[in-house]
């Protein structure tokens, strides 16, 4: 009842000067709604970043094989070939967190089709799965090859959207013939386009085909060790017409005690990556311990041994490029909140204007029996009012802006709960904050000087 | 029975280093009931007197009862109560609010009532009173489209809301011709003769005066004569 009718006295009192409480909140209106417009369009393009990476597969975790040396020349990172295709299915059945698993074996080479030839960025032999882990949103034309074309290392392909346009210019590639050094490929699909990736590297520049044909039919050897490691042995064995790898000293010379203690299968097969992907960024950690127990076990590696693979993860990318636009809303709420701290001076300063101009209807209403605390609740009442008010209509506005900007310049707006509550909050406590001055000022008058004043 | 009782009351204004005193021993009994008029000499001291009188003020020293009460010693919130319970004020100027209806002006001091009643009561109880002081239908009327005859009506109204037992005039009708004077004197006596209120009337007006009962002169923070 009693904060009913104080209300109600602010509310007589605002609506005595109504031009003046507009222009007053102005300030506080203005402060709002920049706030709301800039946490909605930064939650925007929040959502968006954090949308385009994981589309560049974010919580893509890279497995690659670990480093050898030799006599103190380290052949760099992927120079050992430790990862075989039972590696990567081994993953796919025992690591819970994560979504999917690819093998991937990369060649380099020339394509032609026709008259015309071309050097795709990547040729990469992998799964049907790849497309999960990229978080690739499908194919334009044809399908994906499969499980069974992997298994029978069918000749097929499907190819990303620049191949198609340096080679089939308008044509469709579906059921064509590629000639991918000298092997015929047949396209099943196309991809769709995926544009450049954060380093500029053209992602459409792609041929996939299943991993056992790049392996078999095309590349034969790892490209990680076509480098250095060819120079360093160059034994030739019986089936390196099949696999007509370098045949790289893997490991040491093993005795005879060593071979009887540890019965280690000959990797035939080996594979240049594995590519998986979590199943959110929370699981990441999880799924690097994860890979990191069952690859260990796998390679039978004691605690304590090194490994001889290592896992590589985006997320400190990721962590970048969200950290730059959080800071950068950051930023603009600092803007806005200096608006709104503006907005409060401008609210005290018309309120000490309006005490000085109603000293008399002061000291009249303490005549008639107010007294000094309910003078300050009405002015203080006045400016919380003022302020919410304008916080309201900031609010409005503010929607309004994203909302515009949304349709007029495409920008992405996110409405913000947590912002409008506390663009409330905020503009109570302005009317709080600044109110109190000219509030208690008009208090302390004295009503018979009050009364008397002109 | 005195409504107000005042024992050798002093008021001595500081000014920086001088002592300024303005009331200098004043003793005072108005009975209830009673219509006095208090006249005086510019600086003799009446406006402290009433502002004393109407517990804005407090005497430097003595004593002051008011309605059986002692209220010399009470804070400043009791002074704000006792002015809204049992004190009509009437100003020269009026002291309306502006851009406000007479009837908001008159229910205005309910705001700072203890009681609380709900507002269908509230208005009731203000359209009455503005009924009895003849201006049943100025209700809605915002105070600058009233006559000065009109607003000091409104301002008594806006007086008698809480049923005060004592008015206080100060020069009510300073800003007033002649017609409306009269009109508004005529009020003072209607209420002090229908309503048994006391009336304490501030004016230098002869005239005004001469429709009182007891005239009380001030002279030099002293009563010079009653009568």
């Amino acid at each position: 009842m009693k904060t009913a009718r104080l209300l109600l006295t602010s509310m007589t009192g605002l609506r005595r000067n109504l031009l003046r409480a507009t222009l007053t909140t102005l300030g506080i209106m203005i402060g709002v709604a920049a706030v709301i417009a800039m946490v909605e369009i930064g939650q925007g393009s929040a959502k968006v970043v954090a949308k385009t990476i994981s589309s560049m597969g974010s919580n893509t975790l890279l497995i690659i094989p670990g480093t050898a040396a030799s006599g103190g020349v380290s052949f760099g990172a992927g120079s050992v070939m430790t990862l075989t295709p039972q590696d990567a299915e081994a993953l796919i059945r025992e690591a819970t967190t994560l979504r999917a698993v690819a093998p991937i074996v990369r060649t380099r080479g020339q394509v032609v089709y026709g008259n015309k030839n071309w050097v795709p960025s990547s040729v990469t032999g992998t799964t049907p799965t790849y497309l999960q882990v990229q978080n690739w949103e499908g194919l334009t034309a044809g399908e994906m090859f499969t499980e069974q074309d992997v298994r029978n290392a069918s000749k097929v392909c499907v190819i990303g959207a620049t191949i198609v346009k340096e080679l089939f210019d308008g044509e469709s590639p579906i059921g064509k013939d590629l000639r991918v050094q000298n092997v015929a490929l047949k396209v099943v699909g196309v991809l769709s386009s995926k544009g450049a990736n954060m380093m500029g590297m053209d992602q459409d520049d792609i041929i996939l085909a299943p991993w056992t044909t790049i392996k078999s039919r095309i590349s034969g050897t790892s490209t990680a060790n076509t480098s250095q490691a060819t120079v360093s042995t160059n034994t030739v064995n019986s089936i390196s017409n099949l696999y007509p790898s370098t045949g790289l000293a893997l490991y040491p010379a093993v005795s005879e005690n060593q071979t009887a203690n540890t019965p280690l299968t000959t990797k035939l097969i080996n594979i240049d990556q594995i590519m998986t992907s979590a199943k959110s960024a929370e699981d990441i950690p999880v799924a690097i311990d994860q890979i990191n127990e069952i690859i260990r076990n796998r390679h039978n590696l004691r605690t304590g041994e090194e490994n001889d693979f290592s896992v590589r993860d985006m997320s400190q990318m990721i962590k970048a490029m969200t950290s730059t636009t959080a800071l950068m809303t950051k930023l603009l709420l600092c803007v806005a909140m200096i608006s709104l701290l503006v907005g409060g001076v401008g609210i005290m300063n018309i309120m000490l204007v309006s005490v000085t101009e109603r000293t008399r209807e002061i000291g009249l209403r303490m005549a008639v029996g107010a007294r000094a605390k309910d003078i300050l609740l009405q002015f203080l009442a006045e400016a919380i009012v003022l302020c919410l008010l304008g916080g309201a209509i900031g609010i409005a506005f503010g929607r309004i802006i994203s909302i515009l900007i949304t349709t007029f310049l495409q920008w992405p707006t996110q409405m913000s709960v947590p912002a409008i509550l506390a663009a409330v909050i905020v503009s109570a406590s302005v009317g709080i904050i600044f109110g109190f001055y000219p509030a208690w000022k008009a208090s302390k008058l004295d009503p018979i000087e009050a009364l008397r004043y002109e | 029975m005195s409504l107000i009782e005042l024992k050798d009351i002093h008021k001595i204004y500081q000014m920086g280093e001088i002592e300024v005193p303005v009331l200098r021993g004043l003793s005072l009994n108005i009975d209830q009931g009673e219509m006095v008029a208090l006249m005086g000499s510019s600086g003799s001291g009446k406006s402290t007197l009433m502002n004393i009188l109407g517990c804005l003020d407090r005497p430097t020293s003595g004593k002051y009862c008011l309605d059986g009460a002692d209220i010399t010693d009470y804070s400043n919130d009791q002074r704000a109560n006792l002015r809204n319970k049992k004190i009509g004020f009437v100003f020269q100027n009026f002291n309306l609010l502006p851009r406000t209806s007479a009837l908001e002006n008159v229910i205005m001091p309910l705001a700072y009532s203890d009681e609380v009643i709900s507002k269908e009561e509230e208005i009731e109880k203000a359209k009455k009173i503005l009924i009895r002081v003849g201006l049943g239908d100025r209700l809605d009327h915002y105070t600058s489209q009233l006559s000065g005859g009109q607003q000091q009506r409104v301002a008594i109204a806006r007086a008698l809301i809480n049923n005060p037992p004592v008015l206080f005039a100060d020069e009510p009708t300073g800003n007033l011709d002649s017609k409306t004077t009269a009109e508004v004197l005529e009020m003072f006596k209607e209420l002090h003769e229908k309503d048994r209120i006391t009336i304490i009337i501030v004016t230098h007006e002869v005239e005004v005066a001469s429709h009182t009962e007891k005239i009380i002169r001030l002279k030099d923070g002293q009563i010079e004569e009653q009568d």
